[in-house]
């Protein structure tokens, strides 16, 4: 074996890891009691699995086409940056629309303020236009 | 900062004449660069104030602990993934945090949502509240406390 084909080996290897990652994170997501838990499933181990595949892929087409794949690089930033903001986009919108959390639940100090807000978006303060 | 930085392009002009090549070669430059970089980190505490390079390996840490943070987290989940008995306690717990402006909230949302056990739910709208659900708040919450105030820190050494 070359250092050519060790490295796509190790490529390989890396893209394999992702993809298990990948797998027993899609099983977390089934797995896990309700939607803010299966959060932790979709953002944690699938940006990491992603970012695997990709940095495999990277390193793959360094090596054996001599290409330093610009897109590669800009895929892993961009995962990066979207994939924890998406989750918390998921899980704020599923508490917004009243999602039941498991029962399991030990504290959540987000109610009261959040009902607050609620109560406040119903009755607005009265305010008079002129002053 | 400007002062240090004019100084080591100095420095470098320098190298690159006590080498007396034939030609203007860009390594020549960079290694005197290099040598500067040196020469001004013996010699910063001279001008009063930090180095002008403390907010690259400011930036190098925080990338540094963004990415072991998600190995870590990515870890925990895949082993509370595969436990044969899921017994998760969730919780959302409120942390007040010291940071503020465009710049460093998002960078500790971001950064909170791939430590181990929590992604941020609500951010309050004057951006100084973090609501955090955390995947059991019985286990993880002292931990995340503590990488909480670790983070605020890393951030502030790149943001101040």
């Amino acid at each position: 074996m070359n250092v050519s084909e060790t490295v796509e080996f190790i490529a390989a290897l890396f893209i394999l890891f992702g993809s298990i990652i990948s797998v027993i994170s899609a099983f977390g997501i089934i797995r896990f009691p309700d939607v803010y838990s299966r959060a932790h499933a979709a953002t944690k181990s699938s940006t990491l699995a992603v970012l695997l595949t990709l940095f495999g892929a990277f390193i793959y087409f360094w090596i054996s086409e001599g290409i330093i794949s610009v897109r590669l690089i800009l895929g892993i930033i961009f995962v990066y940056i979207t994939s924890p903001t998406a989750g918390h986009l998921i899980i704020r919108a599923a508490y917004r629309s009243n999602v039941a959390r498991t029962e399991t639940t030990k504290v959540d100090e987000l109610k009261e303020v959040y009902e607050a807000y609620e109560r406040q978006q119903k009755n607005p303060p009265h305010h008079t236009e002129d002053g | 900062m400007a002062a240090q930085f004019v100084l080591n392009i100095f420095i470098a002009f320098l190298w690159m004449m006590f080498r007396d090549e034939d030609v203007l070669r860009v390594s020549t430059f960079l290694t005197g660069y290099a040598v500067g970089i040196v020469i001004v980190f013996l010699m910063y505490r001279f001008f009063g104030k930090k180095f002008y390079l403390h907010r690259l390996y400011a930036v190098i840490k925080l990338i540094f602990i963004f990415n072991s943070e998600l190995f870590q987290s990515a870890y925990l989940v895949l082993k509370t993934v595969l436990t044969p008995k899921l017994n998760l306690q969730p919780g959302i717990f409120k942390y007040e945090t010291v940071l503020k402006g465009e710049w460093e909230v998002p960078l500790l949302a971001l950064l909170l949502t791939l430590t181990p056990g929590s992604v941020v739910m609500e951010v309050a709208p004057e951006g100084d509240v973090f609501y955090v659900h955390a995947m059991d708040i019985v286990k993880y919450k002292e931990n995340l406390l503590r990488s909480l105030g670790k983070f605020e820190k890393a951030i502030m050494e790149v943001t101040r």
